[in-house]
């Protein structure tokens, strides 16, 4: 019986009689898939931006702040108080003392204003060692030179541009050996960084690079730093390293107990699995709330099912009468809903597909490096769980048909 | 094959109790012709629900085939429906919208035994609507509905056919020429029970039994016989 066909066409020319009502109950398992499907890969996407960001600087990297970071918060330095702790001396100790760091490099940032002949332009500096370059990856010369430690010794004012503040204040003009004026002091431009757009949540073309002792003496009159980052030589432990590098900082800050720490080292690999794991688990959560809409939809389609066997009774009674068992019966109306949740679970996962698509669409069109993900754990969960809706709701009104007296069921008018 | 020994049938709802049939005691043999009559409210239709395995009786016994029908669970009873016997009701009963075909083959979904299709076709031939076959059931004329709801009941080739009030809802004519079906089924070898409170459509049977206020008032051969066919045949 389960393979005769004529068996399904008989239950798809029920709800063939009524398409309004099919539609409108299959409606709710529609939206409840399409948004667990839109809803996990607008996060999978949102997330992936967020790693993108992260790696455009990269993954084998020590982020050191000045100030503590223990369980009671995040460093001092993250909510805009300045700590004097760290300076440039340490950041060389760290470069010259643990073997697998390769680079490492200070930053400090300013505001800058920009004036070039008669133009002008608002934008920052960042003050960074010649490191800079081999400490972040993606960072590289277009043309000219970087600042070398000789430059840096010598508190020289050259500049090296981002390409944005290249075009915008040059347009065509080569800007090398041109003199700049930052805020108020006149600096040489020896250099055009290459174009890298947004990288750590920051336009990268959109600033100026100068020696870090020029912008912490001349620029901002300050001998500490914002932060430093130093790159890992590929396979060391990253872990073994934040020890070696907390322990040298303990050492020159005179610091016996780790409670005392005035700094904090993190690992940008660290850093990747927090953000995983908060955006997992705020992914999971969304899916979850979207799945709520699925238990509405489920509820609704209870009810349509239950107005059905109150419809059929008759043919119910007749069924009886020629024979139906009562899992006969039951099978017949779970199955009826099993199609009315299927149709709404497939229509639900296209729809949800093509609505993330779309999203996909919109955001590479704002600039957003989006990507267009579908994780397959969310056809997944949404499948099951349809599944588990139609089943779990369909019970009920596949029950209430089967208990039916066949008499009862025959006499009904 | 049938017998019912003091059979009692009561029907409970909240704290009313409603006496249906009051110690039926029958017996009924393969191959008869049998009219069950009685007025509305009587217990007859109760009586061929019992028969038909459709309710169960509330004291007594009820035996087929020298088996206790009392004894059977769910699904026995819903084979005995499907294999032993056939129902006919007044109000014909087919699947709306759905074809004549499909409406004989309905019994066979539920068969547990193998099924062989071109059984529907045979029993749409036997009451004559081979040229309706694929016509839906709101289509067709109640005399025709109703020899839909014939070959349906046949389709499993059961023992016993039931028919409540096969006429009731006919004209004259095609009551007739109902009857004359039941009746070639009979002669066939098909034991026939008919429930009706008319006398026109129990005379064709061969035996009468009266029921009133639930229990058997007459039961007697009946001595003047009208033979349907014959009569079907006058009419055309």
């Amino acid at each position: 019986m389960l393979l005769d066909l004529s068996y399904y066409s008989q239950i798809f020319k029920t709800l063939k009689a009524h398409k309004m009502r099919s539609f409108l109950t299959s409606l709710g398992i529609i939206i409840g898939i399409s948004s667990v499907i839109i809803i996990m890969s607008g996060g999978a996407g949102a997330q992936n931006l967020v790693f993108k960001q992260v790696e455009g600087i990269g993954v084998d990297l020590l982020g050191i702040l000045p100030g503590a970071s223990d369980d009671s918060g995040p460093p001092a330095a993250v909510m805009g108080i300045n700590i004097t702790t760290l300076v440039n001396d340490d950041i060389r100790a760290i470069e010259s003392q643990v073997p697998e760091i390769i680079a490492a490099t200070g930053y400090v940032r300013g505001v800058a204003i920009l004036n070039w002949q008669n133009k002008s332009r608002d934008s920052s500096f960042l003050g960074v060692s010649p490191n800079y370059l081999r400490v972040e990856t993606g960072a590289e010369v277009a043309s000219g030179y970087f600042f070398s430690e000789e430059d840096d010794r010598s508190l020289a004012r050259v500049a090296v541009i981002g390409s944005l503040v290249a075009t915008d204040l040059f347009g065509n003009v080569n800007p090398l050996g041109e003199r700049i004026r930052i805020n108020d002091e006149t600096f040489r431009i020896i250099g055009v960084m290459k174009e890298r757009g947004m990288v750590g949540f920051q336009n990268q073309d959109d600033q100026v690079f100068i020696p870090i002792a020029t912008a912490q003496r001349i620029m901002l009159g300050i001998n500490y730093l914002s932060f430093a980052r130093a790159k890992i030589a590929p396979g060391a432990d990253a872990d073994v390293v934040v020890a070696e590098v907390e322990a040298i900082l303990r050492d020159r800050h005179n610091i016996d107990d780790p409670k005392d720490d005035d700094f904090s080292v993190r690992s940008a690999e660290q850093g990747l699995d927090v953000l995983t794991d908060i955006t997992n688990a705020l992914n999971y959560f969304l899916g979850a709330v979207a799945a709520i809409s699925l238990l509405v939809g489920g509820i609704g389609i209870m009810n349509i099912m239950l107005v059905s066997v109150s419809e059929s009774t008759r043919e119910i009674g007749l069924r009886k009468a020629v024979g139906a068992r009562r899992r006969d019966i039951s099978r017949h109306f779970l199955i009826q809903t099993l199609i009315l949740t299927a149709l709404g679970g497939i229509i639900g996962i296209f729809s949800g597909i093509f609505i993330s698509f779309l999203i996909s669409v919109i955001a590479k069109a704002l600039g957003y490096d989006w990507e267009f993900i579908i994780p397959l754990s969310s056809i997944i969960l949404a499948t099951s769980f349809t599944l588990l809706v139609a089943l779990a709701f369909g019970w009920y009104p596949a029950q209430k048909a089967a208990k039916l007296d066949p008499i009862d069921a025959l006499r009904y008018e | 094959m049938i017998e019912l020994k003091d059979v009692y049938k009561e029907f409970v709802s909240g704290e009313v109790v409603t006496k249906v049939l009051h110690k039926i005691n029958l017996k009924i043999k393969r191959g008869e012709f049998l009219a069950i009559m009685g007025p509305s409210g009587s217990g007859k239709s109760t009586l061929m629900h019992i028969l038909g395995f459709l309710d169960n009786i509330s004291s007594g016994h009820y035996y087929f085939d020298n088996k206790d029908v009392s004894q059977f669970d769910d699904d026995t009873l819903a084979s005995y429906r499907n294999k032993k016997v056939g129902f006919v009701f007044q109000s014909f009963n087919l699947l709306p919208k759905t074809s004549v075909w499909e409406n004989v083959r309905l019994p066979l979904l539920y068969s547990r035994d193998k099924v062989n299709f071109k059984d529907v076709d045979k029993a749409i031939k036997s009451v004559d609507l081979e040229h309706r076959r694929d016509y839906l059931s709101n289509q067709l004329s109640g005399g025709e509905k109703q020899r839909v709801a014939i070959a349906r009941a046949l389709v499993n080739n059961p023992e016993i056919i039931f028919a409540d009030e096969p006429t009731g809802n006919l004209d004259s004519k095609s009551g007739i020429q109902i009857m004359a079906i039941l009746d070639s089924l009979n002669k066939m070898g098909k034991t026939v029970i008919l429930v009706t409170h008319e006398n026109a459509t129990a005379r064709y049977s061969h035996r009468i039994i009266k029921i009133k206020d639930g229990q058997i008032i007459s039961d007697e051969v009946n001595k003047d016989i009208i033979d349907a066919q014959t009569l079907n045949g006058n009419l055309k």
